[in-house]
């Protein structure tokens, strides 16, 4: 099992370096100049041409890769045109935000979907399964933004149980960083209960068909258990696998949420970045989605081998 | 109890708990959504105007502008100046010390000017008649100059593209780099390790800070500080932003959005606050180098084709905030001018079309750029098209985001070889006081404004505006050069509009000034 690791992780250096050239070329031949951004609207021609000589943008692009290439295998992945900061610490600073809505959102999500699916797939073609794939495809079909909003106005806005926006770290209290949190983790959850639903679902129906399971019924196993403890079990590879996905997706790709919430992760450090063309930053960012990525996909294989004892790497 | 009852009422009460805590916290502390982003912390190496803000927080000014727009001392006690007008001595006023508690001394507001007109416009001008300092002792300094200087009061009080005083060793960082050391002598001490970027900014009083005696006006008179700290709060969706207005968990959103006053003028806990009366101008600026905007009658013809009230009623479109302007200069301004030659900022198709085949036009299309993920902004284009095109332009309106619009405004090439015709951009009405602050008053050519006017005549008016020592002859030169803007049609003035800070009712006070400023608040409970 080392060994596969170890490969993997090896694996994970050309898929990193493909990654920094093509975003360091996407990123200098797409339009934009973050020192015209810089410079503000009153900024002359000269003083732009000063600004991007200051951030080095005067001189080619192979120079300009060659000392971004140099710095990164220093493990320097630069500082922000703009906050004059290192990447690698604004990273740091915005990730706390993202991992507690990405492990929040999954954990709500499994915690409601993981049990609706299996309800759904015993009793699959009854009322209690349509209702519950009713709901799903509801999750399915409102977008975020519409869920945030609708849980604003009632909670937030009339009742004033939670606060409408922004974001409290953990070592500030728990009660506050979870009163912050709850919104975002339903209204983003709510897709992902659907998801996972309709994954929990086929896969549990699909394993109640199996012979162990007819041969557990009749050895006189009760129900939950011959659910949640046969079925559910053997079901779990590929719900755990689409749980994997959804982490990394979330880790990157929760800017709509953290817009209407105004938290301050890295979905909204990747907007920010990207409308002020802050070249290191969307470098690092995207370096450090591609490493999240490999890393989460490598824990969900190594995950399989506690689920199903008959995979071996 | 059922154990399921009783996690759900302790969630709910530790819930609530944290929410009353929260809201005890807030006393005392105002949350202000800025109306951008603060990225970047020097005012000096960017003329972005939230980083001007945040500088007015941290930083003094040697003089300020009233609400009238009258220059007035701050930091500076006295001054006099030779009979010649060449010699001008400055004494700074007692008291004066920076956040580290050293004092404000002569060295440090040298080196602050110096670094300050290696950036502003002004302060370019200013440079061309500066001579030599003189530093007579910590408190008092001499400006000498090669030839009077009539705007110096206004260059070192203007309330947009301030000449913030530094210390001496923050100032000597070359106008090119970002400076790192944050100390001032501001009424707000900046936490820089509270600064969350994207997040939040934290600044606390400054309780060691010597207000003047006057009361507040504009950025002049008392910065008397009411509250013991003061957070920038980043938060990007209006809809965001007006919840959180709501809720109270922020006290000011500085511009909302042009659609929401109808829903805030409703909002009995809030009120608007107009903090730049004069607000802004909406303004369309050509490309001079290229054909066809190089021809001064196609422009003419443009500038006759628009007209301010469509685009106003379209773009503003909320009764009370916008206003028809035909001077170049603000309406309610110092130099406010009606004397506009053949610019009535009412559209003239027929006079322009008229122009355009005088001019032998032949319906070679004119790249106007729309920045779309601009909300203030983006309508204007949609209508100066169909205003164009009714005059008998051939507009290519091409959309793109705001930040594309600025990197390829800054190209010279023709529109087909990725440069552009036109666009339209909206400024500070603080910024266009007179000829000599206005961009689109800058006709030094390469080294201009984008649209690189080259114009010998107007940038002599200016020059002469500038070393006008009675407000009459300023008078004068600032009418000139308006005239001579208009005949040569450097840019066309699309009308002025007001975005009025939207408040909680129990924040009271507030100054109105060229610039966002925020001394002079209280907050109740």
């Amino acid at each position: 099992m080392l060994r596969f690791v170890f490969s993997r992780l090896v694996s994970t250096v050309p898929v990193l370096l493909v990654v920094s050239i093509t975003v360091f070329l996407v990123l200098r031949l797409a339009p934009g100049d973050p020192a015209a951004v810089i410079g503000g609207s009153n900024a002359t021609t000269e003083d732009i041409a000063a600004i991007r000589q200051s951030l080095g943008l005067d001189k080619s692009l192979l120079h300009q890769f060659l000392i971004f290439i140099g710095n990164l295998l220093q493990g320097d992945l630069g500082r922000s045109y703009y906050f004059n900061k290192p990447v690698a610490t604004l990273i740091a600073e915005r990730v706390g935000p993202t991992l507690s809505i990405a492990s929040g959102t999954m954990l709500f999500a499994v915690a409601v979907a993981v049990p609706m699916g299996t309800l759904a797939a015993w009793r699959i073609g009854g009322w209690l399964d349509r209702l519950l794939m009713g709901f799903s495809v509801l999750g399915f079909s409102v977008p975020v933004f519409v869920v945030a909003y609708l849980l604003i106005m009632p909670l937030s806005l009339k009742l004033r149980w939670l606060p409408v926006q922004g974001y409290v770290p953990p070592s500030d209290g728990l009660a506050a960083w979870a009163s912050h949190l709850v919104l975002p983790w339903i209204a983003l959850g709510t897709v992902y209960v659907a998801l996972l639903a309709r994954v929990t679902r086929a896969s549990v129906s699909e394993a109640l068909a199996e012979d162990y399971i007819r041969t557990a019924r009749a050895k006189g196993v009760s129900q939950t258990a011959v659910l949640f403890r046969h079925a559910l079990v053997n079901a779990a590879v590929p719900i755990v696998t689409v749980v994997g996905i959804g982490v990394a997706l979330l880790i990157g790709g929760v800017v709509v949420t953290e817009t209407v919430f105004a938290i301050p992760g890295l979905g909204s450090m990747t907007v920010e970045a990207v409308l002020n063309r802050d070249f290191p930053v969307i470098q690092g960012l995207v370096l450090f989605f591609a490493f999240a990525n490999v890393a989460i996909n490598l824990l969900v294989d190594l995950s399989y081998l506690a689920l199903d004892p008959r995979i071996r790497y | 109890m059922k154990p399921i009852r009783l996690v759900t009422r302790s969630l709910v009460a530790g819930l609530l708990f944290a929410s009353a805590i929260t809201a005890s916290a807030q006393n005392n502390v105002l949350r202000i959504v800025p109306q951008a982003n603060l990225t970047v912390l020097d005012p000096i190496w960017t003329s972005a105007y939230v980083t001007r803000d945040h500088g007015y927080l941290i930083y003094d000014t040697l003089f300020g502008s009233d609400a009238r727009g009258s220059i007035k001392p701050q930091m500076v006690d006295k001054w006099s100046t030779s009979p010649d007008q060449l010699v001008w001595t400055f004494t700074l006023r007692p008291g004066l010390a920076f956040h580290d508690g050293r004092p404000v001394t002569s060295e440090d507001v040298t080196a602050s000017i110096l670094r300050w007109s290696a950036r502003d416009a002004t302060g370019a001008l200013w440079r061309t008649f500066f001579s030599r300092f003189e530093v007579v002792d910590d408190k008092t300094f001499r400006i000498v100059y090669g030839k009077p200087f009539g705007l110096t009061l206004e260059a070192f009080g203007k309330s947009s593209g301030p000449c913030f005083i530094m210390p001496k060793r923050v100032a000597d960082t070359p106008a090119s780099d970002q400076i790192k050391d944050y100390t001032g002598s501001g009424p707000y001490i900046f936490k820089a390790d509270e600064f969350k970027p994207g997040e939040r900014a934290v600044y606390v009083r400054n309780a060691k800070y010597v207000p003047r005696n006057e009361p507040p006006s504009g950025t002049a008179g008392g910065k008397n500080v009411y509250v013991d700290r003061l957070e920038l709060v980043i938060i990007r969706d209006p809809q965001t932003q007006l919840n959180a207005l709501r809720a109270g968990e922020v006290d000011m959103i500085e511009q909302p959005a042009g659609e929401q006053y109808a829903t805030l003028r409703a909002m009995p806990d809030v009120r608007l606050l107009d903090m730049v009366p004069s607000g802004a101008m909406y303004t369309l600026r050509f490309n001079f180098l290229n054909a066809p905007f190089s021809d001064v009658r196609l422009r003419r013809a443009a500038m006759l084709a628009l007209g301010q009230e469509q685009v106003l009623r379209t773009q503003v479109a909320t009764p009370g905030l916008f206003q028809f302007c035909r001077s170049l200069y603000p309406c309610g301004t110092q130099y406010e001018d009606s004397n506009t030659g053949i610019f009535t900022g009412v559209a003239n198709p027929g006079a322009a079309r008229k122009l355009l085949e005088e001019a032998g036009y032949k319906g070679q299309p004119i790249l106007l750029m729309r920045p779309t993920d601009f909300a203030a902004l983006s309508k204007v284009p949609l209508v100066v098209k169909q205003q164009l095109e009714a005059a008998g332009f051939t507009v290519d309106l091409q959309n793109m985001d705001w930040q594309t619009l600025l990197a390829r405004r800054a190209k010279r090439q023709p529109a087909a070889q990725g440069g552009w015709d036109a666009f339209i951009t909206f400024s500070a009405s603080a910024d266009n006081l007179n000829p000599v602050t206005m961009q689109m008053m800058n006709a030094s050519g390469a080294r201009g404004w984008f649209g690189w006017d080259d114009d010998a005549t107007l940038e002599a008016i200016k020059r002469d505006f500038a070393a006008a020592t009675s407000e009459a002859d300023r008078h004068k030169f600032a009418e000139a050069a308006q005239l001579r803007a208009i005949d040569t049609v450097t840019h066309v003035n699309l009308g002025q509009f007001e975005q009025p800070a939207a408040v909680r009712s129990n924040v009271t006070g507030g100054v109105t000034a060229g610039a966002n400023v925020f001394w002079g608040l209280h907050k109740g409970s």
